[in-house]
């Protein structure tokens, strides 16, 4: 069985419909790209997967281990293993970066029957996982995204990502905006986290992220369905024809 | 001499009567569920709490403080003052000697109770810090109460050249109180004052804090105000820049759920003289209910020339995103929203630079929360 299940998924945002009828089956271990033109519906995919109420699903059904996935909370879904990496990260001032990880981390933990991590052991999870992201310790005491740059936030929903752990893991265009470096501590940070018990969804609008994430399978979406699938090697195509073609072939 | 004062004051209380809401200065706050209650004495006074710094703290009528008291909180503008200058049975009279330098909080407690039938207090506060002293003074008013009760209390604080206060008044009166507190405060040459008002209880509260600064003084009031259910608070602030040089900074931030209503009006008066001010106010409120009703009034009247005055309002909503943001790592909906509504009185409890009370502050706003939320 696979661990996401789509099937005929619609959704609405303000009456107008984004998502018109997607079909996509998610295996533990594997890595799916999700492409398109700007406006095709990826981001509302990623923020409808992880529950943001903006969004109204009139139709479909998304299965995630075996368990309704579209019935449960946006935390019961972080609690069950679901993290989205934020395309725009929210500013949180008042709440430091610490405080709001181990809120995070303790309330999935306890939903996993876990004891809380003691303040040690917490730090000591938390410098590792900034360690391999690159990140200056002095921003866990900052508020949270506040007053980080783009390169910054980026990096702290890798980071988060790092700490929690996901079984299914949303990226949503975490490449826009990236200049190389900081692309390749963000690839590292992703590709350190594959293994075979986690699933990775990698929505973005460029090729370029895909040469360092290296998919297992590439979608293309357009006008909200998925018009293309195939492997790594549809991403070059696209980068040579652009989607344009793709759109218009549909 | 006090005798000649209270008889004053009662005289003109009778010619002021209690304020309407045709008077500016009441527009938005009625008082006449006070002025229709018969309020028995109840002789609550203020008293050091616990483990206080006695030494520094006396009887108002064992000590001589002709010189300072009601010269500066005016009965003949303000009936309450007049009220309570007219009723006050004894108060505190509060010293810092000249240069002392007082590291432990002084801390006074007016604690009201009513049961059967109304009550009313009259606190009354003289604190004077001589030149050069430096010390924190906490002021805190708490109730347990069945039947409605009135506390009208005035502080008068007088701070030399120099001096360095801060002042921090917690309100957590009974759901049954009305509270009326004035804070009258005159600052000296160069000195750095700063006040927290911080208030949580109360069925009807107004705080009226005036200042009017020296050359050179820096004046900082703070005030957090968090309300639910019928709750109605109403804060003016008055900023009296007497001379140059001197900075004032302002921050309310207010919090408000339920069918309450809040009042915020702040004036910055900038004299002739004061050439160099520098003065900020802002004031920002969350509303978390549909119901609740905010007036919020910059009162600037600014007559020197080079001056530098900035004032801004907010009244805005919980964040939709911020709470998906914390949700969408775990965290709950109502704890998500909690921490959003605790992170907005973040600064306003950053400054408070007493622990114990810091720690109890936050202790409050979740307590408060939670109440609101069941």
């Amino acid at each position: 069985m696979s661990l996401l299940e789509i099937k005929n998924l619609h959704a609405t945002v303000a009456g107008r419909e984004i998502l018109k009828g997607i079909d996509l089956s998610i295996n533990a271990g594997e890595v799916h790209a999700i492409m398109g033109p700007n406006g095709s519906g990826k981001s509302t995919l990623a923020q409808v997967l992880a529950g943001r109420d903006l969004y109204q699903v009139t139709a479909g059904e998304v299965t995630y281990d075996g368990k309704d996935l579209l019935e449960m909370s946006p935390e019961d879904r972080a609690r069950e293993g679901v993290f989205m990496a934020f395309q725009y990260p929210v500013e949180i001032p008042g709440v430091s970066n610490l405080y709001f990880l181990k809120g995070g981390l303790n309330a999935i933990r306890k939903h996993q029957g876990l004891p809380d991590l003691d303040a040690m052991d917490f730090l000591a999870l938390v410098k590792e996982k900034m360690a391999l992201m690159e990140m200056d310790q002095s921003l866990l005491n900052r508020a949270v995204n506040t007053g980080f740059s783009g390169g910054e936030k980026k990096r702290n929903e890798i980071f988060q990502m790092a700490v929690l752990e996901p079984k299914l893991a949303i990226l949503d265009e975490t490449d826009s905006g990236l200049d190389i470096d900081a692309l390749k501590i963000v690839a590292n940070g992703v590709n350190a986290l594959r293994n075979p018990a986690r699933a990775m969804i990698v929505v973005t609008h460029y090729q370029r992220l895909l040469n360092y994430i290296v998919p297992d399978f590439v979608h293309v979406l357009a006008e909200g369905r998925i018009v293309k699938s195939g492997g790594k090697e549809l991403a070059l195509e696209l980068e040579e024809s652009g989607y344009a073609d793709m759109v218009e072939t549909a | 001499m006090i005798d000649r004062i209270r008889e004053e004051a009662r005289q003109r209380f009778a010619e002021l009567g209690y304020p309407t809401t045709h008077d500016e200065e009441w527009r938005f706050t009625s008082v006449a569920p006070i002025a229709r209650t018969n309020f028995e004495p109840s002789g609550a006074g203020p008293r050091p709490a616990a483990g206080s710094q006695p030494a520094h703290i006396s009887k108002l009528s064992e000590a001589s403080v002709e010189p300072y008291l009601a010269r500066y909180a005016s009965y003949q503008n303000n009936a309450f003052v007049a009220l309570n200058t007219a009723n006050f049975e004894d108060g505190l009279f509060i010293h810092i000697p000249r240069g002392a330098v007082i590291e432990e909080p002084i801390e006074i407690v007016i604690q009201s109770s009513a049961n059967g039938h109304p009550t009313v207090s009259h606190p009354r506060i003289l604190i004077v810090a001589e030149p050069g002293s430096q010390a924190t003074i906490i002021e805190k008013y708490e109730g347990v109460a069945s039947s409605p009760y009135f506390t009208n209390s005035v502080t008068e604080l007088i701070a030399g050249d120099n001096a360095v206060i801060d002042h921090y008044k917690l309100q957590t009166e009974s759901d049954r109180a009305f509270h009326v507190a004035t804070l009258q405060v005159q600052l000296g040459r160069d000195t750095n004052f700063r006040s927290h008002s911080l208030s949580f209880g109360g069925a009807l509260v107004r705080n009226d804090v005036t200042a009017v600064l020296s050359e050179g003084s820096e004046c900082t009031l703070n005030g957090l105000y968090l309300v639910n259910g019928g709750q109605h608070i109403d804060n003016h602030t008055t900023i009296d820049h007497a001379k140059p040089h001197a900075a004032s900074h302002e921050l309310y931030k207010g919090i408000l759920d339920g069918k309450s209503s809040a009042v915020f009006n702040g004036k910055i008066l900038v004299r002739k003289d004061a050439q160099k001010t520098d003065a900020k106010q802002t004031n920002k409120n969350l509303v978390l209910s549909e119901e609740s009703v905010i007036n919020t009034k910059p009162e600037l009247q600014i007559h020197a020339d080079d001056v530098r005055c900035t004032h801004g309002a907010t009244i805005g909503q919980l964040d939709a995103e911020g709470i998906f943001y914390l949700q969408s790592r775990g965290i709950g909906r109502v704890e998500a929203r909690n921490l959003l509504i605790v992170a907005f009185a973040r600064d306003i409890v950053d400054r408070i630079k007493v622990a114990p009370l810091r720690d109890r502050l936050e202790m409050l706003l979740l307590e408060k929360l939670h109440g609101s939320r069941n």
